[in-house]
């Protein structure tokens, strides 16, 4: 092929945006790795803060941090799950209902996550978790009305829910039509068609899209600040009702509230080193999971 | 399985399906008027005409697959063996189970070709593995496939060529014991000699089912078929045996189309 001066103009363009993000990546990761590489070590990563958050490791935020991840995906992803099912399956293209939901959803994706963070406390702490108590204890002080584990992992599971519905449908709409032609021209009823060919079809889109969703909120601070993430909490949450520490939030903490913020960089540049390689395997599985189904479906 | 292959003691050219009064409408926009076909049992009956007649649309009314699409409207009825399969209370999915159907396009599930067969069984509650493995054998073989796949019975049923995955498609609708067979140009992507393949399947399945095709191959309804049906404009124009249609058609249009005047 002849290029032109077009051709090696756009040529150069595309590369050197692409030079720059790369750089960008480099320098960033490079930073963190460099100043946060030297303090991983075992006792790092089991053990419990000391009072002055610096010395000590940062297990109790691993810990919150897994947890609320695994509660959030289990409040969360099978409703987005069932959601996209629904728009996609069995509603009508002209439903009313459809049409409202997915408008609720896509508006949802737009809203800032410190926003959501004011629905958790709003909502989950000081209506429903406040009705519980006036409902069920007469004494004064909140046993469900206060910020929790268990309303932060709601909280967040409500921010990923519009992703996990949006990557959902779109998984079930690249199955084709044909498929589902061929399952119910043979007798299967609806749901059978769903189980049997959709789904399994789309498993791999699905799974990608959850696990992208889970990633994502599993890094987010913003929300969790009203609704359950403590400062400074040497002690693994044992009950739903439980605060506990967080990663991202520890990062925040040790970058704002230390009492020595120069000397706690070490430890800050450690604590997110970790938290990046979190996201990131969770990010690598879903690219595992993505290539494993492509391959899967060709014959 | 409580149902078994079609008894052999009916006379055959009774008529297995009877259409009555059909109009569909997509919309505003109406596919299928006025329509009154009778489907005679174990023969194979043509749909032809003009593209945008209406005849897939009529096809596919004949087991229901027109519910899935929602803009879809039916009025009229449609009798199998007698009973009208848009009655009250009676179920599509039930109606599929004695009507299948072959699509235009070859879509095998992307599973073995094995699971692609058993797929009916499997949905309609058969466990039995031996009873799933026979009848996926017989089926293979119904149609004319079994000898060339049956030492790969569980690679996946995507490799195999156009017309293998046609045949397929065929084998998976019998095995669920049907008693119609609905097919949508089941040719029209193939080559000549996968297509002569096919036709020849048909001829062999008209022994055993009642056959409803629809092509845009004025041949292959000539050499298939035992009567043919012509729509234009989605109104049936004519119907009745094929040779009488292909020599001496008792319309006009019917003439102009076959003739190749328009269309």
């Amino acid at each position: 092929m002849r290029h032109t001066k077009k051709d090696w103009l756009l040529a150069g363009l595309t590369g050197l945006s692409l030079a720059v993000i790369l750089l960008l990546l480099a320098v960033l990761l490079g930073q963190i790795i460099w100043h946060g590489a030297p303090v991983i070590s075992a006792e790092f990563l089991t053990e419990k803060p000391g009072a002055d958050m610096i010395s000590g490791g940062i297990w109790p935020a691993i810990y919150g941090t897994v947890f609320m991840t695994l509660l959030m995906t289990l409040a969360g992803v099978p409703v987005g799950i069932a959601t996209a099912i629904f728009l996609n399956e069995y509603a009508s293209p002209r439903s009313r209902i459809a049409k409202v939901v997915r408008l609720a959803v896509n508006n949802l994706a737009g809203v800032p996550s410190i926003v959501f963070g004011l629905f958790g406390l709003g909502f989950f702490i000081i209506f429903v978790g406040g009705s519980i108590d006036s409902l069920l204890y007469d004494d004064p002080t909140p046993v469900w009305g206060k910020p929790s584990i268990l309303w932060a992992s709601l909280t967040l599971a409500v921010l990923t829910l519009p992703v996990v519905i949006v990557t959902t449908e779109e998984a079930l709409r690249t199955v084709p039509r044909e498929l589902r032609d061929a399952s119910l021209a043979l007798g299967a009823t609806r749901f059978q068609t769903v189980y049997k060919i959709v789904l399994p079809n789309a498993k791999g889109g699905i799974l990608t899209g959850v696990i992208l969703a889970v990633s994502r909120g599993a890094g987010e601070v913003a929300p969790i600040i009203f609704c359950g993430a403590a400062n400074f909490l040497p002690y693994l949450p044992t009950d739903l009702r439980d605060m506990f520490m967080h990663l991202g939030y520890h990062v925040y903490a040790l970058a704002t509230q230390s009492p020595n913020v120069d000397a706690a960089q070490p430890t800050l540049f450690g604590t997110v080193l970790v938290l990046l390689v979190l996201t990131f395997s969770l990010n690598l599985l879903a690219v595992i999971i993505r290539a494993r189904s492509r391959a899967a479906l060709r014959p | 399985m409580s149902k078994s292959e079609p008894s052999v003691a009916q006379a055959p050219n009774d008529v297995k399906m009877e259409t009555r009064n059909v109009n569909i409408s997509y919309g505003s926009n109406q596919a299928i008027r006025d329509v009154d076909l009778d489907i005679a049992d174990r023969s194979v009956t043509a749909l032809i005409g003009p593209s945008g007649c209406g005849k897939s649309t009529y096809l596919r009314a004949l087991n229901r697959m027109n519910d899935t699409i929602d803009s879809c409207r039916f009025e009229g009825h449609i009798l199998l063996d007698g009973e009208d399969i848009y009655g009250r209370g009676v179920d599509p999915v039930e109606v599929r189970r004695r009507v299948g159907m072959v699509f235009q396009k070859s879509n095998p599930f992307p599973k073995s070709i094995f699971d692609n067969v058993a797929f009916g069984l499997r949905i309609g509650g058969e466990k039995d593995k031996d009873v799933i493995a026979e009848r996926v054998e017989e089926s293979l073989k119904g149609a004319a496939l079994w000898d060339e796949v049956k030492d790969r019975l569980q690679t996946s049923a995507l490799g195999l060529s156009g017309g293998q995955q046609q045949r397929l498609c065929i084998a998976r609708c019998l095995a669920v014991w049907p008693e119609v067979i609905l097919m949508d140009e089941p040719a029209s992507a193939l080559d000549p000699i996968a297509t002569a393949k096919i036709e020849e399947l048909i001829r062999e399945l008209r022994e055993q089912y009642t056959i409803v095709i629809v092509t845009h191959s004025m041949q292959q309804a000539a050499r298939v078929s035992d009567s043919t049906a012509f729509f234009y404009m989605g109104e049936l124009i004519e119907h009745g045996k094929t040779d009488m249609m292909f020599t001496r058609p008792a319309k006009k249009r019917t003439e102009e189309y076959i003739s190749g005047r328009f269309g």
